[in-house]
């Protein structure tokens, strides 16, 4: 709660759409991908170290653990202009924090139904482990993401709108728990 | 209001050549909050560092923002130079614009304007940077080793040799575990008392290591370099201040009860040393057993002892000690076969032996002194039976891993057999052998030449007829039902976790694997550390090895002791949660999620509106604290935060990159 | 289960053909202990193992639709089905898992035999039945009550492989060492004995295809019951029980032939058992009825009062054997005693250290 009204009021200024009809030819697929430190960011590390080739629409976050994901960050992404938000961890089992990864899939896959119900498409916001040695995993899922989203389109309008309603920034503090019930 | 230095690297050509290093410079300049923007060739050479020095006192910059590689790579580097400044080395960000950015996209334009997103997003959460500092934690430099076996010992010698006092706690009277147990060791034979006993007299008699027997951890608190340790020592019933392990009380005491050294196969006393060399070298009283405790009648052996050091009311003694570092070796246990295999005869028949009580008969000091004869008569088995993997690799009956160490001993035992019953039939049923390690398959081949004839496949039925046991099996390279008639079956059972190591695991914070071992830090890199700093792994606890491999992990947490205690104080994690008391309402959400158990409720007294008001409150221990934030995210009032990755932070930076 | 012993039955294609020892012992037995069995009507054939190679869906179809006809039949709705055999028990069981497994399952065995299947209602064995508490407690009544015992009988309890295995599906009795047909019998005062064959398969199935490997199953069962003192073996399906009592006599022609000694163990139902001990008749049971003679084994029975008979003239006779023996000892004493005095040499010094280790070490 306290994260979206401080930062709606702090910074919202800065929040543009990128829908005008100029853009809308030359569009492309705006990406966030949440990293965590020990697993993704060093596989994505690996990849520039093997002169991987990926799509420059992709931008990574770097966060200490998967589990550091708060959905409100990603309804923050896809409210403001990302058209598609990727978080990746650690493989279930080998998280650095010993069980964060755990956490971040309960909740962010409660969190992605709550999206899926408020008529997102699937494939816009997608959660996947990638360990810090499969340099190529990470370049062929971030290709993958970004052509899926690249398919179907920028966000409308509407659809932002629906995602910045304060009731589903509450819907979606109540994934925040994370524990097993 | 901040003043942000932003430095964006060349990297010689390696950013350069796709990356407009100048253009970003020129866009950096624009954000707010940039006070200063440049680039540099080599940003992390010696004279790259003293221009962001000279920088900093020039533009009175107070947080640098650096466009280069990974932070993996040289965040610390940075992060060393800026504490050479008047900035906190903690007012830093890193925008990776080599591994993600100009190393993997070839397009110039595109990987400009990425840059430049990367910039914005740095100098976004680089302006809400705090200063951030580390303690010092004093480190305690007494070590605690669980667990006698050979592991812990060899464990607690290395770090007594450092020079560190250490105390050993045993569950058992004695040191020496499952090794003192054993007759021999593969692949040299050497005797395995031998070279058991000498270490047990070794950790028994060295300055620096305080041996409590009979003794059990019980709790735990505190943290690396301070944890707060109870130990129980159950009672012994004789004083051992006085005690000079003479003997004349054991050999005097009239009652005889299976001994758990000899698995059951031989009778020991109600007062008794488990076996001649123990360590301590005095015995104990077995309440249990004993007829003075239990009926009032006896006291033979108080009337024996010439020296008066029988305590009948002896209790246990609690005490309370901090130690710097733990040694967990709390070894392994047999899998309880009798419960799981009722197709073996479920432990009805008295010839079906484990490997463990085949090692006692074979024993020279075991209870038929080394004669190998069957259990139930007294006759030397003419053919045995020897069923490997009783409980590993059977997910159905027992578990799914290897025990590692069976086909070693399984060869071992048919090598034992043959020797001692030359006219004697030896099967071994297997599934496949596996022998990695100096000399292992040398000896195996052995084996064979020896007469054991190994038969790939399992044994599906083991019943009595006419005094025989009859093995039903399946012998898959020829294709063909075997059946076997037996005098005696050795079943060389899995290792499954001690008991104890479920209780201790999570009073120490070490998570198990589905079997229940103890997990190390990392299978690869970290293989002798947990997740809980300053608590190490040593021997089978961790997983089925051998004794060579047991003897190498405890050797290395040892010296990951030795390292910790070249310490005199430890630095904590700066990048750590902490709670806003204004906000916290005190649900404990956070305390069930910390996989580290750092953080606590604690009462706390306020003044409300001019009221005394007192609130449950969560705080975090920055000594347990790791910094991984899935606290934070559990916080339903946006109390807890993490330092240096604050929602703040992450929300601004997720905003400069929606301007697109 | 019900609350009263109240269960819809499925009597099974054998219960008015090969096993009608079984049918008539275990009616006994229902009327002694108040089990009432309401037979299912139109009931048809469990499919057994001839379906289940056939067809995975005929075999769950089959016995399906007979349970379903329990569920809709006003006498045997609501009622939990016990069978007498082990081949209907697995296929009925397995059949009624399959479609309370998920709901999904449950439609398309609806769908299969065209009526509505709520797979509500379990499944018993006559063995599981009868080794319930309240059953087995009212046949140990019944036995008190008629005052006779089968004691000195010793028994191999044979389970076959249906009736405990898969664990999974049977989830009754230890599928490797099962114990209760052991309980039940042990009610009549025969001693159920240790061996190894439980729960071995009799080769029932294969014996028309695979003669040659099947026969082997069916001698090694009585190979080991012999080998443990068996007298005779104790079954709870007729399949099992035709195929050893039928080929009992194969079984030992060919020893006889081979030179080795032939078996005399009759084989019975574990009912034909206790319907003794209740007075049950050896027409009444059916017992005449096998192909192995079994009225040898039938007449241990005796009243409780002849076995309190026997035990008393065989103690009577035992204690005058062990005075016997003492005048003998005593007559020993005395003679050494007068060698002894003759050599008058004193030992009480040596004897007295003897008899102090002896208290020590006791």
């Amino acid at each position: 709660m306290s994260v979206v009204e401080t930062n709606v009021a702090t910074t919202g200024a800065m929040a543009t759409g990128a829908n005008s009809p100029a853009a809308a030819e030359s569009w492309q697929p705006s990406i966030l991908a949440f990293a965590c430190h020990w697993c993704t960011y060093s596989g994505a590390d690996l990849a520039g170290l093997n002169r991987m080739e990926y799509p420059a629409n992709v931008r990574l976050l770097r966060v200490p653990c998967s589990g550091r994901v708060n959905p409100q960050y990603v309804l923050s992404a896809l409210g403001k202009g990302a058209d598609g938000v990727l978080v990746c961890g650690c493989h279930p089992g080998d998280c650095h924090y010993v069980s964060g990864n755990y956490y971040a899939k309960r909740r962010l896959m409660a969190f992605k139904r709550l999206l899926e119900f408020t008529g997102l498409e699937p494939g816009r916001f997608q959660v996947r482990w990638i360990s810090g040695s499969e340099a190529g995993k990470f370049r062929d899922t971030v290709t993958r993401v970004c052509e899926e989203v690249r398919a179907l389109g920028p966000l409308t309008t509407d659809q932002r709108q629906a995602l910045a309603d304060p009731v589903l920034a509450g819907a979606a503090a109540t994934t925040q728990a994370g524990e097993a019930q | 209001m901040s003043r942000i230095g932003v430095i964006v690297c060349h990297c010689g050509s390696n950013i350069a050549a796709t990356v407009d290093v100048e253009q970003v410079v020129q866009v950096a300049k624009t954000l707010p909050h940039v006070a200063y923007a440049a680039d540099n060739k080599y940003t992390c050479s010696d004279q790259g560092q003293q221009a962001i020095k000279e920088a900093i006192v020039e533009h009175r910059l107070d947080r640098i923002v650096i466009g280069s590689c990974s932070p993996r790579m040289h965040e610390l580097t940075f992060r060393k130079m800026l504490s050479q400044t008047d900035i906190n080395p903690y007012m830093l960000e890193i925008a990776n614009l080599r591994e993600q950015c100009s190393w993997v996209h070839k397009n110039k334009a595109e990987g400009t304007a990425k840059a430049i997103d990367l910039i914005k997003m740095a100098v976004a959460k680089c302006d809400r940077d705090q200063p951030l500092f580390t303690m010092s934690i004093p480190v305690n430099k007494r070590a605690l080793v669980i667990g006698g076996g050979i592991a812990g010992m060899q464990a607690a010698l290395d770090i007594a040799d450092a020079g560190y006092p250490v105390t050993l706690v045993e569950k058992e009277p004695s040191l020496g575990g499952k090794m003192v147990m054993l007759d021999k060791t593969f692949p040299t034979m050497d005797c395995s008392a031998c070279i058991c006993t000498p270490k047990m007299a070794d950790v028994g008699s060295h300055p620096n290591i305080t041996v409590k027997s009979l003794a059990e951890v019980e709790q735990i608190s505190g943290y690396v370099g301070n944890f707060e340790v109870t130990i129980r020592e159950r009672a012994k019933y004789i004083d051992y201040s006085l005690c000079t392990g003479c003997g004349l009380c054991e050999t005097k005491c009239p009652t005889k009860t299976p001994s758990s050294f000899e698995q059951g196969l031989g009778l020991r006393k109600a007062i008794y040393k488990p076996f001649a060399q123990a360590v301590p070298g005095k015995p104990t009283i077995d309440a249990e057993h004993c007829r003075k405790l239990t009926t009032g009648k006896c006291g033979v052996c108080e009337k024996v002892c010439p020296l008066g050091a029988i305590r009948y009311d002896d209790t246990d003694k609690v005490t309370a000690e901090t130690y710097g570092a733990i040694v967990v070796a709390i070894g392994y246990q047999l899998i309880d076969w009798g419960s799981i295999y009722g197709e073996y005869g479920g432990g009805r028949y008295a010839d079906v032996i484990s490997g463990l009580q085949f090692e006692r008969l074979v024993n020279a000091s075991g209870p038929t002194e080394g004669h190998v004869v069957r259990p139930s008569d007294g006759q030397e088995p003419k053919s045995v039976v020897i069923v490997k993997c009783v409980g590993s690799r059977d997910p159905e009956h027992g578990r799914s891993y290897c025990s590692r160490a069976c086909c070693m001993y399984g060869a071992k035992h048919a090598h034992q057999y043959l020797d001692k019953v030359p006219d004697g039939r030896c099967y071994v049923f297997y599934m496949d052998v596996r022998t990695p390690g100096k000399g292992y398959d040398e000896f195996y081949m052995n084996t064979q030449h020896d007469g054991a004839l190994y038969l790939r496949g399992r044994v599906s039925k083991i019943y009595q007829q006419n005094g025989k046991l009859i093995c039903q099996g399946e012998d898959t390279l020829s294709g063909q039902q075997v059946t076997v008639e037996a005098d005696m079956v050795v079943l060389e059972t899995a290792m499954v976790p001690a008991n104890d190591a479920d209780r201790l695991g999570s009073m120490l914070g070490i998570t198990r694997d589905k079997d229940l071992w103890l997990s190390e830090a990392h299978p690869k890199l970290r293989p002798v550390e947990t997740n809980s700093a300053g608590i190490y792994l040593a021997g089978t606890c961790q997983g089925p090895k051998d004794i060579p491999d047991s003897v190498a992990q405890a050797s290395a947490a040892a010296m990951k002791v030795a390292v910790l205690f070249a310490h005199d104080e430890l630095e904590s994690n700066a990048m750590i949660a902490s709670s806003d008391v204004a906000l916290c309402n005190g649900c404990g959400a956070c305390v069930s999620i910390c996989p580290y158990s750092a953080i606590t409720l604690e009462e706390i007294t306020l003044r409300e509106n001019s009221k005394k008001v007192t609130r449950r409150i969560s705080k975090v221990n920055p000594g347990l604290c790791q910094g991984c934030g899935a606290c934070t995210v559990a916080c339903r009032p946006g109390a807890m935060d993490l330092r240096g990755f604050s929602d703040e932070q992450i929300m601004r930076e997720v905003d400069a990159l929606c301007q697109w | 289960m019900s609350d009263t012993m109240r269960y819809a039955y499925f009597p099974g294609c054998s219960a008015a053909g090969t096993s009608i020892p079984y049918t008539l012992s275990a009616g006994f037995i229902a009327k002694k202990i108040g089990l009432e069995l309401v037979e299912i009507p139109d009931w048809n054939c469990c499919g057994t193992s001839a379906a289940l190679v056939t067809d995975r869906d005929l075999a769950v179809a089959l016995p399906a639709r007979s349970l379903a006809i329990a569920e809709h039949n006003a006498a045997t709705a609501g009622l939990d089905v016990a069978t007498p055999c082990a081949g209907c028990f697995a296929s009925l069981k397995s059949a009624r898992d399959y479609a309370a497994s998920s709901e999904q399952r449950r439609a398309r065995v609806e769908a299969m035999i065209g009526e509505s299947y709520s797979a509500t209602a379990d499944v018993f064995s006559f063995l599981e039945l009868m080794a319930q508490e309240a059953a087995a407690t009212a046949i140990e009544q019944a036995i008190q009550d008629a005052a006779l015992t089968l004691a000195g009988l010793k028994v191999a309890c044979y389970y076959g492989c249906a009736l405990v295995r898969p664990a999974s599906i049977c989830r009754f009795d230890d599928n490797e060492n099962p114990q209760s047909m052991d309980r039940l019998v042990a009610l009549t005062g025969a001693e159920p004995v240790e061996w190894a064959f439980k729960t071995e398969c009799c080769g029932a199935s294969h014996q028309m295809t695979e003669p040659a490997a099947a026969r082997q199953l069916i001698e090694r069962i009585f190979v080991d019951a012999a080998a443990n003192g068996a007298e005779l073996i104790a079954t709870a399906c007729p399949l099992c029980m035709l195929n050893l009592d039928l080929r009992l006599a194969e079984v030992n022609k060919r020893r006889q032939e081979a030179g080795q000694t032939t078996f005399d163990i009759p084989v019975f139902y574990f009912t034909e058992l206790l319907g003794l001990c209740m007075g049950g008749g050896v027409r009444q049971l059916g017992i005449d009825r096998h192909f192995h003679p079994a009225e040898p084994q039938a007449k241990r029975l005796r009243t409780l009062q002849q076995l309190a008979e026997e035990q008393a003239a065989r103690e009577a006779a035992e204690a005058a054997e062990a005075a016997r023996q003492r005048d003998v000892r005593k007559e020993e004493a005395a003679r050494k005693k007068s060698e002894a005095a003759a050599d008058a040499v004193p030992a009480a010094a040596g004897q007295g250290t003897v008899a102090d280790e002896k208290e020590v070490h006791a």
